[in-house]
C-alpha cells in the first residue's frame, strides 16, 4: 500500500515529575493526546490554565478515522488558532448525490449561506488536525505534552485526583485538581474505574478503503443504496486531501473481517465501482462495526471528567464523532477554567454534563436514524426505504425522507439552566435564541484588541461579551458594566464613538442575523453561545444573566 | 379543486420515518400488512377529498420499480 502521509515521530522526554517527591500537583491533567485532549490543553492555556497532556503513543493518529469537519468545529478550532490550517489543507465540498440501483435519485447542495467565514464542511484526515494542534501547542509553554506516557490509573483521593503514568524510563505519579479523560471510545480509564458507556451495538460491518486515484473525480459526496456493483449494500465515496478518496462499503452482518483486509479481494469491488479504465492504489483498508453509546454521566466523583469519545460515541453516518467531541470539549473548558479561577462555583461543571448530554443524545438520535435508513432492520422497513428512494427521483415530497447521514449542526442548548429566557415583550425571533451558538457575519473591525479578521465570531469567545447595537448606547449602564470581570462590551456601530471594541456591520448581516434594533444587546458566553438578550440594557438584568450563566444560581 | 401535495411537507421527516420503522420493528409481516392497511385508511380519511385520493392512488400504481 502507498502512503501520502508520513506520521511525525515525537520524542519521549523524561520529566522532572518522574522523580518528584511528593508528586507534582497540577490544576489539570489530560489523559489522551487525540483531537479532544490536544484541543482541551490549548483552550485551557488560552484561559490561563496550565496542563499536562499524557499520550501513550509517539505520533498522531494512523490511517482512516474522522474525516468530515463541520463549520462549527472550524469555528471552535479558530479560537485556538488552528481553523485556517484546516481550511487550507482540507477539501471544501457542498454537493452530494444519492444513487439507488444504477440511477441518481436525488442531489443536494449544502450551498452555504453567504457571509460566513467558514464553509459548511471540509474533509480532512484526522491526523492533520492532530498535527496542527500539536504544532500550535509549541506556542504555549504552559502546556506540557508528554509522549509515550501511558496513564495506568486515575484515582480520587480526598479532594485530589492521583494519576499514575508508565513511561519508557519508569513509572510515576502526579496529582491534580481535575483530570480530563479523553482516551477514546474504548477508554481504558473508564473501564478501569468500572464505568460504562451504554447504548446500541449495530451488527453490520463496513469496509473502509482509502484509495489514490489519478482520475479527476468531482469533489462531491456520492452515496449509493443497493448499487449494481455491490448488491444489497450501501457505498459512500468522499474526497480527501492528497488525491485520496474514501470509500465506505457496507458488508452486511456476517462479513469475514480478515478476508476484507486483503487488497486483492477488495480490488475487483473498487474496479466494478469506478470502471475498468480508472487507475487507483490502496492507501488504507480496514473493517469496522460501530456503536452508538454514552456514559450516564460524563462526571465521575466530581473531579474525573470524561470528554469526547470516551463520554459519547456515535456511528460515522452524519459526521458527529469528532465534531461532537470538540463541541463537548469547548463546552467543558470555559466552565472548568472559571471554576479553577474561583469565578464560578463547582456546580457550573454539572451543566457540562447537562448541556452535552443533550448534544450527545441529539447526535446519537441522528446517527441512529441514518444507520437505520441505510441498514433496514427487516423486509417491511426495507420496502419503505426502497420506495422512498424510488419516489424521490420524481417527487420532491420523498426527498426529505432520504437519509444517508444528516450533517452535523451545532447543538442549541434548549432550556439550559445557564440561559436567561427572552422577555415576551422583546419579541425576538427564535432562529437564533438563548442556547444557540452565535452566528458569524462579515464586519469591519474599527477598534479591536482581538482579531483583525473581518468576521464577527473571532471577536467573540474566551470571555463573556455584551454585544450592543450602538445606535442607542446606554452610556451610564455600560460604564457600570465595563467594570465587571470577564465581561467585555463590543459595540456594533458605523463609527467609533467610545473606547469599546467597535465593529462596523459592513454587510448589514449582523443586524439581520441578530435582529438588532437600536439598543438591542446580547450576552454571549465564552463558547460563543447566546446566554441572554434584551431590547434595552438594564444593568441589573445583565448582571443577573451573567451570574446565571456562571452557574451561581445552582448553588 | 384541491390537488395532491407532492412538495416536501413533513414537519420532521426523520422522526416520521423512525416512527414508521418502529411500527414494523417486530418483523411479523402479516401483522405489518394489517398495520399498513389501517394506516392508509386512517390517512385517507384524514385527507377526505376524493380527487386527491384518486391522484395519490394513480401515482402509487404507476411509479415503476426496478424490481419488477
Amino acid at each position: 500500500m502507498v502512503s501520502t502521509y508520513v506520521n511525525p515521530v515525537y520524542a519521549f522526554k523524561p520529566s522532572h515529575d518522574q522523580t518528584a517527591n511528593p508528586p507534582t500537583h497540577y490544576p489539570v491533567l489530560i489523559v489522551g493526546g487525540g483531537p479532544t485532549g490536544l484541543y482541551c490543553a490549548l483552550d485551557l492555556a488560552k484561559q490561563g490554565i496550565p496542563s499536562v497532556v499524557l499520550d501513550e503513543d509517539n505520533t498522531v493518529s494512523y490511517g482512516s478515522r474522522a474525516l468530515c469537519f463541520s463549520k462549527r468545529t472550524l469555528e471552535i478550532l479558530d479560537r485556538v488558532g488552528c481553523g485556517q490550517a484546516m481550511v487550507d489543507k482540507g477539501v471544501t465540498w457542498q454537493l452530494g448525490k444519492v444513487f439507488f440501483h444504477e440511477r441518481q435519485v436525488y442531489e443536494f447542495n449544502l450551498l452555504p449561506e453567504d457571509g460566513h467565514q467558514r464553509p459548511a464542511f471540509i474533509n480532512i484526515q484526522q491526523y492533520y488536525p492532530e498535527e496542527f494542534l500539536v504544532n500550535r501547542i509549541q506556542d504555549f509553554p504552559e502546556i506540557d505534552l508528554r509522549w509515550q506516557s501511558k496513564v495506568t490509573q486515575v484515582k480520587k483521593i480526598g479532594e485530589l485526583v492521583e494519576v499514575s503514568v508508565t513511561t519508557p524510563t519508569g513509572d510515576y505519579r502526579m496529582t491534580c485538581d481535575y483530570v480530563l479523560v479523553a482516551d477514546g471510545a474504548n477508554s481504558p480509564i473508564r473501564e478501569s474505574l468500572g464505568l460504562h458507556s451504554s447504548g446500541q451495538i449495530f451488527n453490520d460491518t463496513f469496509l473502509i478503503a482509502d484509495i489514490l486515484m489519478k482520475a479527476d473525480f468531482p469533489t462531491e459526496r456520492w452515496f449509493w443504496f443497493d448499487p449494481p456493483f455491490h448488491p444489497g449494500q450501501s457505498v459512500l465515496l468522499h474526497k480527501q486531501p492528497d488525491g485520496c478518496w474514501r470509500i465506505d462499503f457496507q458488508l452486511g452482518p456476517n462479513a469475514d473481517r480478515q478476508a476484507w483486509r486483503d487488497p486483492e479481494k477488495v480490488r475487483p469491488l473498487v474496479k466494478a465501482m469506478l470502471g475498468d479504465d480508472i487507475e487507483f492504489e490502496f492507501e488504507w483498508l480496514s473493517v469496522y462495526s460501530f456503536r452508538c453509546r454514552r456514559m450516564d454521566s460524563f462526571i465521575h466523583e466530581d473531579r474525573i471528567l470524561f470528554v469526547g469519545d470516551s463520554a459519547h460515541q456515535v456511528s460515522p453516518f452524519g459526521a458527529r464523532g469528532a465534531n461532537g467531541a470538540l463541541q463537548s470539549a469547548e463546552n467543558l473548558i470555559w466552565k472548568l477554567a472559571r471554576v479553577l479561577k474561583q469565578q464560578a462555583p463547582a456546580a457550573l461543571l454539572n451543566t457540562y454534563d447537562q448541556e452535552r448530554s443533550q448534544g450527545a443524545d441529539e447526535n446519537i438520535l441522528n446517527s441512529t436514524r441514518a444507520t437505520d435508513f441505510i441498514t433496514p432492520k427487516n423486509r417491511v422497513t426495507r420496502l419503505f426505504r426502497d420506495t422512498v428512494l424510488e419516489l424521490a427521483e420524481q417527487y420532491p415530497f420523498a426527498r426529505p425522507l432520504v437519509n444517508s447521514g444528516r450533517l452535523s449542526l451545532p447543538c442549541t442548548y434548549e432550556n439550559s439552566t445557564l440561559s436567561t429566557a427572552d422577555a415576551v415583550t422583546d419579541k425576538f425571533p427564535k432562529t437564533l435564541r438563548p442556547g444557540s451558538s452565535g452566528k458569524d457575519a462579515p464586519i469591519k473591525a474599527l477598534n479591536t484588541a482581538h482579531s483583525a479578521e473581518p468576521w464577527l465570531l473571532p471577536q467573540l469567545g474566551d470571555r463573556f461579551v455584551l454585544l450592543v447595537d450602538g445606535r442607542a448606547l446606554p452610556t451610564e449602564a455600560l460604564a457600570q458594566l465595563e467594570q465587571v470581570t470577564d465581561l467585555e462590551i463590543v459595540v456594533i456601530a458605523e463609527q467609533i464613538t467610545t473606547n469599546y471594541t467597535t465593529l462596523k456591520d459592513s454587510a448589514g448581516l449582523v443586524a439581520e442575523r441578530y435582529d438588532l434594533q437600536p439598543g438591542t444587546a446580547y450576552l454571549i458566553r465564552p463558547d460563543q453561545h447566546v446566554a441572554a438578550r434584551w431590547r434595552q440594557i438594564h444593568v441589573d438584568k445583565v448582571l443577573a444573566a451573567m451570574q446565571r450563566a456562571l452557574g451561581k444560581e445552582l448553588v | 379543486m384541491s390537488q395532491l401535495n407532492l412538495q416536501a411537507n413533513f414537519s420532521d421527516a426523520d422522526a416520521f420515518f423512525a416512527a414508521l420503522a418502529d411500527l414494523h420493528r417486530e418483523g411479523d409481516e402479516r401483522k405489518s400488512e394489517r398495520i399498513n392497511a389501517r394506516l392508509i385508511l386512517l390517512l385517507a380519511n384524514h385527507i377526505g377529498d376524493q380527487a386527491v385520493l384518486i391522484e395519490a392512488m394513480h401515482i402509487a400504481a404507476q411509479v415503476t420499480t426496478t424490481d419488477e
